[in-house]
Protein backbone atom coordinates (compact mmCIF):
# COMPACT_ATOMS: atom_id res chain seq x y z
CA UNK A 1 0.00 0.00 0.00
CA UNK A 2 3.03 2.26 0.05
CA UNK A 3 2.49 3.39 -3.52
CA UNK A 4 -1.17 4.33 -3.10
CA UNK A 5 -2.13 7.94 -3.62
CA UNK A 6 -4.99 8.02 -1.18
CA UNK A 7 -5.33 11.36 0.56
CA UNK A 8 -6.37 10.97 4.15
CA UNK A 9 -8.35 13.73 5.81
CA UNK A 10 -6.06 15.76 8.03
CA UNK A 11 -6.90 15.57 11.72
CA UNK A 12 -8.22 18.70 13.39
CA UNK A 13 -6.07 20.85 15.67
CA UNK A 14 -5.48 19.25 19.01
CA UNK A 15 -3.10 17.88 21.56
CA UNK A 16 -1.16 14.89 20.41
CA UNK A 17 0.57 12.63 22.85
CA UNK A 18 1.60 9.07 23.58
CA UNK A 19 -1.55 6.99 22.97
CA UNK A 20 -4.04 9.85 23.05
CA UNK A 21 -5.29 12.76 20.97
CA UNK A 22 -7.39 15.50 22.51
CA UNK A 23 -9.44 17.93 20.47
CA UNK A 24 -12.74 19.84 20.42
CA UNK A 25 -15.97 17.90 19.95
CA UNK A 26 -17.08 20.59 17.50
CA UNK A 27 -14.12 19.84 15.25
CA UNK A 28 -14.66 16.09 15.27
CA UNK A 29 -18.34 16.45 14.52
CA UNK A 30 -17.53 19.00 11.82
CA UNK A 31 -15.01 16.64 10.28
CA UNK A 32 -17.52 13.79 10.23
CA UNK A 33 -20.29 15.95 8.79
CA UNK A 34 -18.08 17.58 6.16
CA UNK A 35 -16.85 14.28 4.79
CA UNK A 36 -20.25 12.63 4.54
CA UNK A 37 -22.47 15.28 2.98
CA UNK A 38 -25.31 13.32 1.45
CA UNK A 39 -26.73 15.24 -1.47
CA UNK A 40 -30.35 15.79 -2.37
CA UNK A 41 -30.25 16.97 -5.97
CA UNK A 42 -33.16 19.22 -6.89
CA UNK A 43 -32.38 19.35 -10.60
CA UNK A 44 -34.74 21.13 -12.94
CA UNK A 45 -32.57 22.02 -15.94
CA UNK A 46 -29.16 21.95 -17.60
CA UNK A 47 -27.22 22.40 -14.35
CA UNK A 48 -28.74 19.08 -13.30
CA UNK A 49 -27.03 17.44 -16.28
CA UNK A 50 -23.72 18.95 -15.19
CA UNK A 51 -24.34 17.52 -11.73
CA UNK A 52 -24.90 14.08 -13.25
CA UNK A 53 -21.48 14.42 -14.84
CA UNK A 54 -20.13 15.46 -11.45
CA UNK A 55 -21.58 12.34 -9.87
CA UNK A 56 -20.23 10.09 -12.63
CA UNK A 57 -16.91 8.29 -12.56
CA UNK A 58 -14.71 10.95 -14.13
CA UNK A 59 -15.34 13.67 -11.55
CA UNK A 60 -16.62 11.24 -8.92
CA UNK A 61 -18.36 13.28 -6.25
CA UNK A 62 -18.31 10.10 -4.14
CA UNK A 63 -14.71 10.97 -3.21
CA UNK A 64 -16.16 13.61 -0.90
CA UNK A 65 -18.34 11.14 0.96
CA UNK A 66 -21.34 12.05 -1.18
CA UNK A 67 -21.84 8.58 -2.56
CA UNK A 68 -25.45 8.30 -1.56
CA UNK A 69 -27.62 10.57 -3.64
CA UNK A 70 -31.14 10.45 -2.34
CA UNK A 71 -34.12 11.95 -4.06
CA UNK A 72 -35.82 12.21 -0.74
CA UNK A 73 -35.31 14.61 2.16
CA UNK A 74 -34.55 11.67 4.44
CA UNK A 75 -30.95 11.45 5.62
CA UNK A 76 -29.95 14.20 3.18
CA UNK A 77 -27.74 17.02 4.43
CA UNK A 78 -26.94 18.98 1.30
CA UNK A 79 -29.69 20.33 -0.93
CA UNK A 80 -28.33 21.15 -4.36
CA UNK A 81 -30.75 23.32 -6.32
CA UNK A 82 -29.81 23.11 -9.97
CA UNK A 83 -31.77 24.91 -12.61
CA UNK A 84 -34.52 27.43 -13.13
CA UNK A 85 -36.99 27.59 -10.27
CA UNK A 86 -40.26 29.06 -11.42
CA UNK A 87 -42.58 30.76 -8.98
CA UNK A 88 -44.88 27.80 -9.33
CA UNK A 89 -42.06 25.48 -8.24
CA UNK A 90 -41.02 27.65 -5.26
CA UNK A 91 -43.48 26.17 -2.71
CA UNK A 92 -42.37 22.65 -3.63
CA UNK A 93 -38.70 23.56 -3.18
CA UNK A 94 -39.56 25.09 0.15
CA UNK A 95 -41.44 22.01 1.23
CA UNK A 96 -38.47 19.80 0.33
CA UNK A 97 -36.21 22.08 2.37
CA UNK A 98 -38.58 22.04 5.34
CA UNK A 99 -38.74 18.25 5.27
CA UNK A 100 -34.96 17.93 5.60
CA UNK A 101 -33.68 17.36 9.10
CA UNK A 102 -31.14 19.69 10.71
CA UNK A 103 -28.28 20.16 10.10
CA UNK A 104 -28.93 20.97 6.46
CA UNK A 105 -27.06 22.99 3.91
CA UNK A 106 -28.05 24.45 0.58
CA UNK A 107 -25.99 25.01 -2.56
CA UNK A 108 -27.48 27.11 -5.37
CA UNK A 109 -25.86 25.79 -8.52
CA UNK A 110 -25.74 28.01 -11.58
CA UNK A 111 -27.08 31.41 -12.55
CA UNK A 112 -30.78 30.46 -12.51
CA UNK A 113 -30.90 29.07 -9.00
CA UNK A 114 -28.68 31.87 -7.70
CA UNK A 115 -30.39 34.85 -9.29
CA UNK A 116 -32.91 33.85 -11.93
CA UNK A 117 -30.19 34.04 -14.56
CA UNK A 118 -31.25 35.14 -18.00
CA UNK A 119 -34.89 34.46 -17.15
CA UNK A 120 -35.77 37.90 -15.88
CA UNK A 121 -39.50 37.33 -16.26
CA UNK A 122 -42.75 37.30 -14.35
CA UNK A 123 -42.79 33.52 -13.97
CA UNK A 124 -39.29 32.83 -12.65
CA UNK A 125 -38.15 33.13 -9.08
CA UNK A 126 -35.23 35.58 -9.05
CA UNK A 127 -32.92 33.43 -6.96
CA UNK A 128 -33.85 30.69 -4.51
CA UNK A 129 -32.64 32.81 -1.58
CA UNK A 130 -36.06 34.46 -1.82
CA UNK A 131 -37.59 31.33 -0.30
CA UNK A 132 -34.85 29.34 1.46
CA UNK A 133 -31.51 30.27 3.04
CA UNK A 134 -28.48 29.47 0.85
CA UNK A 135 -24.96 28.62 2.00
CA UNK A 136 -22.95 28.46 -1.22
CA UNK A 137 -23.61 29.94 -4.65
CA UNK A 138 -21.94 28.33 -7.65
CA UNK A 139 -21.65 30.73 -10.59
CA UNK A 140 -21.76 29.66 -14.22
CA UNK A 141 -24.28 28.95 -16.90
CA UNK A 142 -24.05 26.04 -16.62
CA UNK A 143 -21.07 25.54 -14.29
CA UNK A 144 -18.59 22.84 -15.24
CA UNK A 145 -18.35 19.81 -12.93
CA UNK A 146 -15.12 21.26 -11.50
CA UNK A 147 -17.08 24.29 -10.35
CA UNK A 148 -19.73 22.14 -8.70
CA UNK A 149 -16.98 20.16 -6.97
CA UNK A 150 -15.48 23.49 -5.89
CA UNK A 151 -18.87 24.53 -4.50
CA UNK A 152 -19.07 21.31 -2.52
CA UNK A 153 -15.54 21.87 -1.18
CA UNK A 154 -16.44 25.41 -0.13
CA UNK A 155 -19.43 23.99 1.68
CA UNK A 156 -17.16 21.46 3.36
CA UNK A 157 -15.08 24.35 4.70
CA UNK A 158 -18.25 25.91 6.12
CA UNK A 159 -19.39 22.64 7.65
CA UNK A 160 -15.97 21.90 9.17
CA UNK A 161 -15.92 25.20 11.01
CA UNK A 162 -19.56 25.19 12.06
CA UNK A 163 -20.16 24.99 15.77
CA UNK A 164 -22.38 22.15 17.00
CA UNK A 165 -24.49 24.77 18.76
CA UNK A 166 -25.08 26.92 15.69
CA UNK A 167 -28.43 25.41 14.78
CA UNK A 168 -29.94 26.26 18.14
CA UNK A 169 -28.47 29.77 18.30
CA UNK A 170 -30.84 32.75 18.32
CA UNK A 171 -29.20 34.12 15.15
CA UNK A 172 -30.02 30.95 13.26
CA UNK A 173 -33.57 30.91 14.59
CA UNK A 174 -33.90 34.49 13.45
CA UNK A 175 -32.63 33.56 9.99
CA UNK A 176 -35.22 30.82 9.65
CA UNK A 177 -37.92 33.10 11.04
CA UNK A 178 -37.07 35.64 8.35
CA UNK A 179 -38.02 32.94 5.83
CA UNK A 180 -41.10 31.97 7.89
CA UNK A 181 -39.68 28.51 8.45
CA UNK A 182 -40.30 27.32 11.99
CA UNK B 1 -56.63 14.80 -56.66
CA UNK B 2 -55.34 17.24 -54.11
CA UNK B 3 -57.60 19.33 -51.99
CA UNK B 4 -57.80 22.69 -53.75
CA UNK B 5 -58.19 26.04 -52.03
CA UNK B 6 -61.10 26.94 -54.29
CA UNK B 7 -62.98 23.82 -53.27
CA UNK B 8 -62.57 24.62 -49.58
CA UNK B 9 -63.59 28.21 -50.16
CA UNK B 10 -66.66 27.30 -52.23
CA UNK B 11 -67.86 24.70 -49.76
CA UNK B 12 -67.46 27.01 -46.77
CA UNK B 13 -69.07 30.00 -48.48
CA UNK B 14 -71.98 27.83 -49.57
CA UNK B 15 -72.60 26.64 -46.03
CA UNK B 16 -71.69 29.69 -43.97
CA UNK B 17 -72.29 32.63 -46.34
CA UNK B 18 -71.03 35.79 -44.69
CA UNK B 19 -69.68 34.15 -41.56
CA UNK B 20 -66.50 33.11 -43.36
CA UNK B 21 -64.51 35.72 -45.22
CA UNK B 22 -61.06 37.04 -46.02
CA UNK B 23 -59.82 33.87 -47.72
CA UNK B 24 -56.17 34.10 -48.66
CA UNK B 25 -53.08 32.02 -49.23
CA UNK B 26 -50.58 33.13 -46.59
CA UNK B 27 -47.24 31.70 -47.73
CA UNK B 28 -47.95 27.97 -47.77
CA UNK B 29 -51.06 27.91 -45.66
CA UNK B 30 -54.59 28.68 -46.72
CA UNK B 31 -56.31 30.89 -44.19
CA UNK B 32 -59.66 32.50 -43.52
CA UNK B 33 -61.48 34.53 -40.94
CA UNK B 34 -64.68 33.45 -39.27
CA UNK B 35 -67.16 35.05 -36.94
CA UNK B 36 -67.03 33.90 -33.36
CA UNK B 37 -70.61 32.67 -32.97
CA UNK B 38 -70.25 30.18 -35.83
CA UNK B 39 -67.04 28.52 -34.71
CA UNK B 40 -68.62 25.29 -33.46
CA UNK B 41 -70.56 24.43 -36.65
CA UNK B 42 -67.60 25.55 -38.76
CA UNK B 43 -65.10 23.27 -37.04
CA UNK B 44 -67.60 20.42 -37.04
CA UNK B 45 -68.24 20.91 -40.74
CA UNK B 46 -64.52 20.95 -41.56
CA UNK B 47 -63.97 17.83 -39.53
CA UNK B 48 -66.91 15.76 -40.73
CA UNK B 49 -67.34 16.77 -44.35
CA UNK B 50 -66.36 13.74 -46.49
CA UNK B 51 -64.32 15.88 -48.86
CA UNK B 52 -62.62 18.27 -46.45
CA UNK B 53 -61.72 15.82 -43.66
CA UNK B 54 -59.76 18.22 -41.45
CA UNK B 55 -59.41 15.59 -38.79
CA UNK B 56 -56.56 17.01 -36.80
CA UNK B 57 -56.23 20.16 -34.72
CA UNK B 58 -52.54 21.06 -34.86
CA UNK B 59 -52.74 24.08 -32.63
CA UNK B 60 -55.03 26.58 -31.02
CA UNK B 61 -53.67 29.82 -29.65
CA UNK B 62 -54.47 33.43 -28.89
CA UNK B 63 -53.13 36.74 -30.13
CA UNK B 64 -53.49 40.19 -28.65
CA UNK B 65 -53.73 43.19 -30.98
CA UNK B 66 -53.77 46.20 -28.64
CA UNK B 67 -53.84 48.68 -31.55
CA UNK B 68 -56.98 47.27 -33.16
CA UNK B 69 -60.46 48.64 -32.58
CA UNK B 70 -62.14 47.24 -29.49
CA UNK B 71 -64.16 44.63 -31.43
CA UNK B 72 -60.97 43.07 -32.83
CA UNK B 73 -58.59 43.25 -29.86
CA UNK B 74 -58.10 39.52 -29.49
CA UNK B 75 -57.87 36.68 -31.94
CA UNK B 76 -58.08 32.94 -31.52
CA UNK B 77 -56.29 30.96 -34.21
CA UNK B 78 -57.13 27.39 -35.15
CA UNK B 79 -54.71 25.36 -37.23
CA UNK B 80 -56.34 22.33 -38.84
CA UNK B 81 -54.60 19.59 -40.77
CA UNK B 82 -55.98 17.12 -43.26
CA UNK B 83 -53.61 14.16 -43.12
CA UNK B 84 -55.08 12.40 -46.14
CA UNK B 85 -54.19 15.25 -48.49
CA UNK B 86 -51.51 16.84 -46.27
CA UNK B 87 -53.42 20.11 -46.41
CA UNK B 88 -53.34 22.70 -43.68
CA UNK B 89 -55.86 25.38 -42.86
CA UNK B 90 -55.75 28.38 -40.57
CA UNK B 91 -58.87 29.93 -39.11
CA UNK B 92 -58.69 33.26 -37.33
CA UNK B 93 -61.51 34.48 -35.15
CA UNK B 94 -61.43 38.02 -33.80
CA UNK B 95 -62.95 38.75 -30.41
CA UNK B 96 -63.89 41.87 -28.57
CA UNK B 97 -61.42 43.34 -26.13
CA UNK B 98 -63.76 44.08 -23.25
CA UNK B 99 -65.07 40.57 -22.79
CA UNK B 100 -63.24 38.10 -25.04
CA UNK B 101 -65.19 34.87 -25.14
CA UNK B 102 -65.81 32.11 -27.63
CA UNK B 103 -67.40 28.67 -27.63
CA UNK B 104 -65.06 25.87 -26.64
CA UNK B 105 -64.25 23.22 -29.25
CA UNK B 106 -63.00 20.77 -26.63
CA UNK B 107 -65.96 18.49 -27.30
CA UNK B 108 -64.94 18.24 -30.98
CA UNK B 109 -61.18 17.97 -30.59
CA UNK B 110 -60.16 16.61 -27.20
CA UNK B 111 -56.64 17.97 -27.71
CA UNK B 112 -57.96 21.50 -27.57
CA UNK B 113 -58.75 21.09 -23.88
CA UNK B 114 -55.23 22.00 -22.77
CA UNK B 115 -54.66 24.44 -25.60
CA UNK B 116 -57.73 26.40 -24.54
CA UNK B 117 -56.60 26.33 -20.95
CA UNK B 118 -53.26 27.74 -22.05
CA UNK B 119 -54.94 30.47 -24.08
CA UNK B 120 -57.14 31.34 -21.12
CA UNK B 121 -54.09 31.36 -18.88
CA UNK B 122 -52.07 33.76 -21.02
CA UNK B 123 -54.74 35.93 -22.64
CA UNK B 124 -57.78 35.69 -20.38
CA UNK B 125 -59.99 34.56 -23.24
CA UNK B 126 -63.02 32.77 -21.87
CA UNK B 127 -63.93 29.51 -23.61
CA UNK B 128 -67.61 28.90 -22.99
CA UNK B 129 -68.43 25.29 -22.22
CA UNK B 130 -64.89 24.22 -21.43
CA UNK B 131 -65.03 21.38 -18.86
CA UNK B 132 -62.25 22.74 -16.65
CA UNK B 133 -61.17 26.25 -17.52
CA UNK B 134 -58.33 27.01 -15.11
CA UNK B 135 -54.70 28.03 -15.43
CA UNK B 136 -52.37 25.38 -16.76
CA UNK B 137 -48.86 26.84 -16.87
CA UNK B 138 -48.79 29.82 -14.53
CA UNK B 139 -49.37 29.70 -10.83
CA UNK B 140 -52.98 29.80 -9.69
CA UNK B 141 -52.44 32.86 -7.49
CA UNK B 142 -51.63 35.02 -10.50
CA UNK B 143 -54.21 37.65 -11.31
CA UNK B 144 -52.91 38.91 -14.67
CA UNK B 145 -52.77 37.33 -18.10
CA UNK B 146 -49.11 37.77 -18.98
CA UNK B 147 -49.22 37.54 -22.79
CA UNK B 148 -51.42 40.61 -23.02
CA UNK B 149 -49.33 43.45 -24.34
CA UNK B 150 -50.12 45.79 -21.47
CA UNK B 151 -48.51 43.37 -19.05
CA UNK B 152 -44.91 44.38 -18.22
CA UNK B 153 -42.28 41.79 -19.09
CA UNK B 154 -40.23 42.43 -15.99
CA UNK B 155 -40.97 43.15 -12.39
CA UNK B 156 -40.79 46.92 -12.00
CA UNK B 157 -40.06 46.63 -8.30
CA UNK B 158 -36.81 44.81 -8.90
CA UNK B 159 -34.12 45.84 -6.47
CA UNK B 160 -31.47 43.21 -7.03
CA UNK B 161 -30.59 43.82 -10.64
CA UNK B 162 -28.88 46.94 -11.84
CA UNK B 163 -29.84 47.72 -15.43
CA UNK B 164 -26.38 49.09 -16.18
CA UNK B 165 -24.90 45.60 -15.89
CA UNK B 166 -27.44 44.07 -18.26
CA UNK B 167 -26.97 46.40 -21.22
CA UNK B 168 -30.43 47.83 -20.65
CA UNK B 169 -31.16 51.49 -21.14
CA UNK B 170 -34.40 53.42 -21.00
CA UNK B 171 -34.67 53.26 -24.78
CA UNK B 172 -34.14 49.59 -25.50
CA UNK B 173 -36.47 47.85 -23.08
Amino acid sequence: MSDSKVNMVAPPEGLNGEGFFATKLSDVVGLARANSLWPLPFATSCCGIEFMATMASHYDLARFGSERVSFSPRQADMLLVMGTISKKMAPILRQVYEQMAEPRWVIAVGACASSGGVFDTYSVLQGIDKVIPVDVYVPGCPPRPEQIVDGVMRLQDLVKSESVRRRSSPEYQELLASYNIS
Amino acid sequence: MALENTLIQDKLTETFNNDVFNFQQERDIFSLEASADKITPLILFLKNDPELKFHFLTDLCGIHYPDNESERQFAVVYHLHNWYENKRLKIKVFLNGEKPEIKSVSNIFLSSNWMERETFDFYGINFIGHPQLKRILNMDEMVSHPMRKEFPMEDSGRTDKDDRFFGRTTTNC
